[in-house]
């Protein structure tokens, strides 16, 4: 037997444990930007014709929070496990890369995934959203959850201090959703900085999801889909390597 | 087969070499003890054999299967209690030993986790957060760790540090346990009458490389004859004598004697300069005697 859903099972449950900063606290914040920038905005935009501003805006929201708690989940569990050397117990036992990079990537995706169902949730007697394209939204959430917990596991092995990974976070992460369209369609932004978000991977999770809810979007879902799975594809196999190699794991 | 085989096995970090062409064999069954002063390579080796520690050159078995290409069969043949004291505050000491089961692949390892606790003496602490136990706690629940899946080869670095005296006797009465029933037992302490009571075979290390390697009947026979114990008032050893003298933490001399002849001829020689015995005593060889001069006597040649 594998060592995986035990190791997956734990990693579950140590966010679970302390679900109230893991998934409340996320959950709460996002609300909190709702409220805040559907009051200021609402009068000013109206990013998708016909669809008022705060309903663009949910799930933007719920898609920023799932891309960053998946992150979260896989650095933090990782940096506080080489930090504190508890990391040995699972490098001891007979794993393979492949189930320690899944186990950890999986636990990611449930926060993420968590997370943005908390949202909707919490928003849906304020803001009822349809759903016309469940299957769109399904995998973007997967794809998206699955991209930032692979790079929260590449961030976790790289870093050895807790700044080095909240400047991972503050740099990279939180720059790349906040300019992912969260808050704005790239259509309003000025032709030079339309054409360097669309190097930014988030932007197709983000955009793509949206087109889940309201069938428009900036690019056509297929697009965004083979980009954002693209990307996941080849950060895992990239983190994969990392871990097969031992890269600051194994000395 | 032997237990644990190291072969040609070199490692360096920077300007530190750690292992340096280091061989050595532990045959099964046997209670093995691994000496040597800080940053001689004791760890080091051992992570390699678990696969923390991947070798620049070198091969490393456990139960004949290769730490690299075999890693699984490897790694399921050996526990590791690591040295520094390690846990995850997240979880309870049973939720740890359960999940260290499940990475093992061991789904209902209960009876057996019962059993270590029962045998470590924890078993009133199964539900308590790991964060809560004491340094000495802390370290048996790890040692539990490495033993659930009941591997063949236990490997144990510096286990009792920061142990109190009556868990230590418990835990060494529960190691001695396990040798007697088959497993292979690695041990790296600092206290060395804890090595030279349980092994029955000592390698020592400096600087990556095993100095000497033997029984611990014969280290101690061909390193250490007697000595005679004495304490002095009021004066100090003749410089005739301190050449070969060693002084311990009591204020007590020690000095190598060979027979009855010889030990007339120190007290002949204290006499002479007018040194006051307050005290003496003829004392058999110690382990520690043999580490120091192994040490020393690797200094000078180098």
């Amino acid at each position: 037997m594998s060592g995986f859903p035990t190791l997956l099972h734990k990693e579950v449950l140590r966010f679970w444990k302390v679900s109230f900063q893991t998934v409340l606290a996320p959950v709460v914040t996002t609300l909190l930007y709702l409220l805040v920038f559907a009051h200021a905005l609402a009068a000013h935009v109206e990013p998708f014709p016909g669809v008022p501003y705060v309903e663009f805006l949910v799930p933007g929201l719920a898609m920023m929070a799932m891309l960053q708690n998946s992150f979260a989940n896989s650095s933090s569990s990782l940096i506080q496990s080489k930090i504190t050397g508890n990391i040995v117990f699972i490098l001891l036992p007979p794993m393979g890369a492949v189930e320690i990079f899944g186990a950890y990537l999986l636990a990611a995706m449930i926060r993420g995934l968590v997370v943005g169902v908390g949202v909707f949730a919490a928003t849906l007697w304020l803001i009822p959203l349809p759903v016309p394209n469940a299957a769109w939204v399904l995998a973007f959430a997967v794809v998206g959850c699955g991209l930032l917990g692979t790079l929260g596991i590449l961030a976790g092995i790289w870093s050895e201090k807790f700044d080095q990974l909240a400047a991972f976070q503050n740099f990279l992460v939180m720059p790349l959703t906040f300019l992912a369209g969260v808050f704005y369609s790239m259509h309003t932004l000025p032709p030079a900085w339309q054409a360097v978000s669309h190097l930014n991977p988030f932007f197709y999770a983000i955009d793509g999801f949206r087109y889940g809810f309201f069938g428009r979007s900036d690019v056509s879902p297929w697009t965004s889909l083979a980009i954002a799975t693209g990307a996941f594809a080849a950060l895992s196999w990239t983190t994969l390597a990392l871990i097969r190699r031992g890269y600051k794991l194994r000395s | 087969m032997p237990a644990l085989a190291a072969r040609g096995v070199s490692k360096r970090y920077g300007r530190v070499q750690a292992l340096e062409g280091l061989t050595l064999e532990v045959q099964q069954g046997e209670f093995f003890g691994l000496l040597g002063p800080n940053g001689a390579g004791k760890t080091t080796l051992i992570s390699a054999f678990g696969g923390l520690v991947r070798p620049d050159a070198g091969t490393l078995h456990v139960m004949g299967h290769d730490v690299a290409t075999g890693f699984r069969a490897a790694r399921r043949a050996v526990g590791i209690v690591p040295q520094e004291i390690v846990f995850d505050p997240f979880f309870s000491v049973r939720e740890t030993l359960e999940f260290q089961s499940g990475y093992f692949g061991l789904r209902s390892n209960g009876p057996w986790i019962d059993e270590l606790l029962e045998r470590l003496a924890l078993t009133s602490k199964a539900h308590a957060n790991m964060r809560s136990l004491s340094g000495g706690m802390k370290r048996r629940v790890m040692v539990a760790q490495a033993l659930v899946h009941r591997p063949p080869v236990i490997v144990l670095d510096e286990p009792t540090a920061g142990v109190d005296v009556e868990l230590r006797q418990t835990l060494w009465g529960f190691v001695r346990e396990l040798n007697r029933a088959g497993h292979t037992i690695l041990l790296t302490t600092h206290y060395l009458e804890e090595a030279q009571q349980l092994c029955s075979r000592i390698a020592m290390m400096r600087d990556g490389r095993i100095v000497a390697l033997d029984t611990t009947d014969r280290l101690l026979a061909s390193f250490s004859g007697r000595v005679l114990r004495v304490k002095l008032e009021g004066c100090d050893l003749p410089p005739a004598l301190a050449a070969n003298a060693m002084r311990e933490a009591s204020g007590w001399w020690r000095l190598p004697v060979q027979d009855s002849a010889h030990v007339e001829n120190v007290l002949a020689a204290l006499r002479h300069a007018g040194a006051t015995v307050a005290s003496l005593e003829v004392a058999e060889p110690e382990l520690e005697e043999v580490f120091v001069k192994l040490m020393h006597r690797d200094e000078a040649r180098a």
